[in-house]
């Protein structure tokens, strides 16, 4: 992971907010190792809490994230049928450690989701861990932390943050 | 005189033709929303929090609980103390912050400090005060009048001459019973408190967290995600009975095919997990015989305490309370709760299982807000289309699961409340 550039970081984010953007969730699915996870903690537990000892928003491993993905492409997924509209806005991408076979990245996000007149405003950080996979970066750990205190206007997390 | 001021009642019931109908006004009306606060908010008991989440002295919650700004603590003795958290001098709320142990607490504004019991400890330049000022009751943090525990529960009251919390609970303490009872040490809250909001009027959280009915459609994801898991889910169909508890509250009870951590196994936690679970149910069998044992591990329970707590004893156990902020607006509180002495395999699993189901990231929540803010959108049309039938069930001597009594009876209990200054 030695020779991996912000810039190439930046450009990997940038194209994983494009596939969630389009709804294009099951090519988004593939940015993820076979291990993967994707936590949005509850906001009142420390960044680095774990899902076994706290109640999350979110804590799906790879099967389960794949289960909502497929819920989410379904029209029984109310909650996003019609789908939404969403633009997931990413800043501040820094690399904050690496190692031969990992690294941190941080990066800051806003994603703006609307539909039926309503427009809802996420922000926070999203910390990945990320490895190489046949000369690809892939995702191990999507840890979403909201600033947000809870989801008070937003109500839910039916999206992809 | 509004619409409101007009009206004596908003159902339209006659048993005999299986006829119930709740005005949508109930839904949208500001006056009905004003009248909810001081006839139903003012006056029944509402859950504050559990004793679990103050575990030692000094331990506290800022909470809102009916419109109020409560501060929970436990004082230096250990006694629970619910009070008003606003200082006695100007005003300004004591504690800022959302949890914590303290050791006293401090209004910033002009420096007075009250003990974890809000008795006025100092105040600078306090010899500018009468002699006797800090023996004064007036000078020390409000306490609510009326606070009262169940089984750990803990709710406030601000009626003084309200009934006790035993008897306003009544029926719903057995099913309180039932749900402790899992525990051997007692039950806990988990870390971490989900907070969200919806676009709709609280009530319709009320019905819809007593809902069995909307299930299967509405979650008809949740069910697909069930049966894609490994193995599978527990050969045992959804069916069960709704009681009517009296005083507004409801449960329903009823078997369902998704794992409980006490104690239904499913094939998705392996030999493993089929191990822990045949120790918790033995460990229920010891300790409370077959039948009880059986009651508590294989029954699921949606139990409703009128007028704004749901307790659901289902693939996780959650605590969650709402309020109105405006006729379209709400919002939410939940918390998990869980044996203490649970392994860290129960525990981990339990909160697996909650987050699949429950709460605005799961497989299932998102859904409920969304079909609770599209009925709010459709009470647009109220002043046309007037009424929301929920008669499922009245011709039957037992009500099934997904019958619709328990929601007559919130009905029935709200329109008492709301009406009985204008019948």
């Amino acid at each position: 992971m030695q020779n991996i550039s912000r810039a190439d970081v930046e450009d990997f984010l940038f194209a994983e907010a494009e596939l969630l953007d389009e709804w294009r969730l099951p090519e988004w699915l593939e940015l993820f190792t076979d291990d993967a996870i994707y936590y949005v903690p509850s906001t009142d537990v420390p960044a680095d809490s774990s899902p076994d000892k706290n109640l999350f928003y979110v804590a799906d491993d790879r099967f389960r994230l794949s289960e909502r993905v497929k819920r989410l492409m379904k029209r029984t997924a109310h909650a996003e049928f019609p789908h939404s509209r969403t633009r997931h806005l990413v800043s501040n991408v820094r690399i904050r450690g690496r190692n031969d076979d990992e690294m941190e990245v941080a990066a800051a996000f806003i994603t703006y989701r609307t539909k039926d007149g309503v427009t809802d405003t996420y922000f926070g950080s999203n910390r990945y861990r990320l490895v190489a996979e046949n000369g690809r970066l892939r995702i191990k750990e999507k840890r979403c932390l909201l600033d947000s205190e809870g989801l008070r206007t937003q109500g839910r997390v039916s999206i992809i943050l | 005189m509004n619409a409101f001021q007009r009206m004596n009642t908003a159902l339209m019931v006659d048993e005999d033709r299986q006829i119930f109908k709740v005005s949508r006004q109930a839904f949208v009306d500001p006056d009905i929303l004003e009248a909810e606060r001081t006839r139903i908010f003012d006056k029944c008991w509402l859950y504050l929090g559990h004793a679990s989440e103050l575990a030692k002295p000094g331990d506290f919650v800022t909470r809102q609980v009916g419109g109020r700004s409560i501060l929970f603590a436990r004082d230096a003795k250990g006694t629970l103390r619910a009070m008003f958290n606003t200082c006695p001098h100007r005003g300004a709320q004591v504690c800022r912050e959302k949890h914590g142990n303290a050791k006293s607490f401090q209004c910033f504004y002009h420096g007075w400090v009250f003990g974890l019991d809000g008795a006025l400890r100092s105040q600078p330049g306090d010899a500018s005060y009468a002699p006797d000022f800090k023996e004064r009751s007036t000078s020390s943090m409000q306490q609510v009048s009326r606070f009262e525990t169940y089984r750990d529960f803990c709710f406030v009251c601000f009626d003084k001459n309200a009934e006790s919390l035993d008897s306003y609970l009544g029926a719903v303490k057995e099913y309180l019973d039932v749900i402790a009872d899992q525990a051997e040490m007692g039950m806990t809250i988990v870390g971490g408190t989900q907070e969200y909001s919806m676009r709709a009027n609280w009530k319709l959280l009320t019905e819809n967290s007593i809902d069995g009915y909307h299930a299967l459609t509405t979650h008809a994801t949740y069910f697909d995600y069930l049966k894609a898991t490994n193995g599978g889910l527990a050969p045992v169909p959804l069916d069960g009975a709704a009681r009517d508890l009296g005083n507004g509250h409801a449960v329903l009870e009823y078997k369902a095919p998704w794992g409980r951590p006490v104690a239904q196994w499913v094939p998705m936690w392996g030999d493993g997990g089929k191990r822990e679970i045949d120790r918790l149910y033995e460990g229920l069998v010891t300790r409370y015989g077959e039948e009880r044992a059986k009651r508590i591990a294989l029954y699921n329970r949606n139990l409703f305490v009128f007028p704004n707590l749901v307790v659901n004893d289902i693939m996780a156990v959650t605590i969650r309370t709402y309020y109105p902020q405006a006729p379209d607006f709400m919002t939410v509180s939940a918390w998990a709760l869980a044996p203490k002495e649970e392994t860290d395999w129960a525990r981990k699993y339990r909160l697996f299982n909650f987050l699949e189901f429950l709460g605005p990231g799961g497989f299932a929540t998102p859904d409920d807000v969304e079909a609770l803010e599209q009925c709010q959108r459709g009470f647009r049309n109220a002043t046309e289309a007037q009424w929301n039938d929920i008669s499922k069930g009245m011709g039957k001597a037992v009500p099934a699961y997904d019958d619709e009594l328990q929601m007559r009876a919130f009905w029935s209990n709200w329109n008492k409340h709301v009406f009985a200054a204008q019948v």
